[in-house]
C-alpha cells in the first residue's frame, strides 16, 4: 500500500481519495444512507465507522473508477446486506417455509383464492392522486414496514428501494427464486393492509 | 382452460402477478390471465391502483429522505476522524 511515516507528501493513492476529509465530505450522507434502510440510530452510526475503517484497508483497491463517495457507499451497501442477513436468519425464514396456501389464507378464501370478505382493499386515499407525503403518512409507512418480518422487510428494501437485482437478492440473502416473489406478494399485502388500517 | 379459468376468479394468483408485474416483464399468458381477472373484479383493480401508490409513496420516503441528508453528530465525527488519522498513521 502507501508509503510509511510520509505524513506531509501523501502517497500517489490519496491523491484520488483523501481519508483525511473523508468524515467531513462524506459521513452525513452515508448515515443518512444506512439510518433510512437500518432504521437504528447507534447501528446506523456503527457501520458509517465500519465503513471508513473497512475503506482504509483497501486504499489500494480504490482506482479512481468511481468517485470516492460512491466508492464508499458500495461498502457500506455491502455491510448493510450484512446486517439484513443477520436479521433474518431468525424467524422470518421459517415463515417464507410455509407453502404460499397457508401463508396467504388470512388473506385469501383458502379454496377459491378470492378475496375475505373482512380483508378486502378499500379505498383510502392513495387511489387516484398522488397523496401529499406529509410527516403524519410517513411515519405509519415507515411503521408499517418495521411490522414486517425481518426477512420480507429486507428483500423489499433491497428491491424497491435499491433496485437490486432479484439474483443478487436471491444470493445475499439466500432465499429461492420463487420465495423470492413469494415474499415480494405477501409482503406488500401486509403493507397494503397496514396502511388501510392505520391512516385515516 | 380449466388453469385459466382458476386465475379468473383467484385474486391470489391476480395480486400476486400484479406485484411481479411492477418489477420484471410477465410471460404472455399471464400478461392475458391478468387482464381477463382486472377486468372482471374491481377489488384487485384496487387493489393494483394502492400497489403502485405504495411503491412510489416508499420511494418517495426513502429518495427524500436522502436528499435531506440526516447530521450525524459532530463529536461522533470528530472522533471518527480522528480515528482514521489514527490508522492513517498506522499504516
Amino acid at each position: 500500500m502507501s508509503s510509511q511515516k510520509n505524513q506531509e507528501t501523501p502517497p500517489t493513492d490519496t491523491a484520488i481519495t483523501d481519508p483525511h476529509h473523508w468524515v467531513q465530505n462524506h459521513a452525513d450522507y452515508l448515515y443518512s444512507y444506512a439510518i433510512t434502510r437500518i432504521n437504528e440510530e447507534d447501528q446506523a452510526r456503527d457501520l458509517v465507522q465500519e465503513t471508513f475503517l473497512a475503506a482504509l484497508e483497501r486504499l489500494d483497491k480504490f482506482e479512481g473508477r468511481s468517485s470516492e463517495r460512491t466508492w464508499l457507499t458500495s461498502i457500506l451497501k455491502n455491510k448493510i446486506i450484512d446486517v439484513y442477513r443477520k436479521n433474518s436468519s431468525g424467524l422470518g425464514k421459517k415463515m417464507v417455509n410455509l407453502t404460499v396456501e397457508e401463508q396467504d389464507q388470512d388473506f385469501f378464501d383458502p379454496y377459491d383464492g378470492h378475496w375475505k370478505k373482512s380483508h378486502r382493499p378499500e379505498p383510502f386515499g392513495i387511489e387516484d392522486h398522488d397523496p401529499l407525503m406529509n410527516k403524519e403518512l410517513n411515519s405509519i409507512l415507515k411503521k408499517c414496514m418495521q411490522k414486517l418480518p425481518a426477512l420480507w422487510l429486507s428483500v423489499f428494501t433491497m428491491k424497491h428501494i435499491d433496485d437490486e437485482t432479484t439474483d443478487l437478492i436471491c444470493a445475499e440473502l439466500k432465499v429461492t427464486p420463487s420465495n423470492f416473489w413469494v415474499i415480494i406478494h405477501r409482503a406488500k399485502l401486509n403493507l397494503r393492509a397496514c396502511l388501510q388500517k392505520n391512516w385515516n | 382452460m380449466n388453469e385459466l379459468k382458476n386465475i379468473i376468479y383467484n385474486c391470489r394468483k391476480a395480486t400476486f402477478l400484479i406485484e411481479k408485474k411492477q418489477l420484471t416483464v410477465l410471460t404472455l399468458r399471464e400478461k392475458v390471465e391478468l387482464r381477463i381477472h382486472l377486468t372482471g373484479c374491481s377489488i384487485c383493480r384496487l387493489f393494483q391502483k394502492q400497489s403502485i401508490g405504495i411503491n412510489r409513496m416508499v420511494h418517495e420516503l426513502f429518495h427524500s429522505a436522502q436528499h435531506k441528508e440526516l447530521k450525524l453528530d459532530e463529536n461522533y465525527k470528530k472522533k471518527l476522524q480522528e480515528r482514521i488519522e489514527e490508522q492513517l498513521d498506522k499504516n
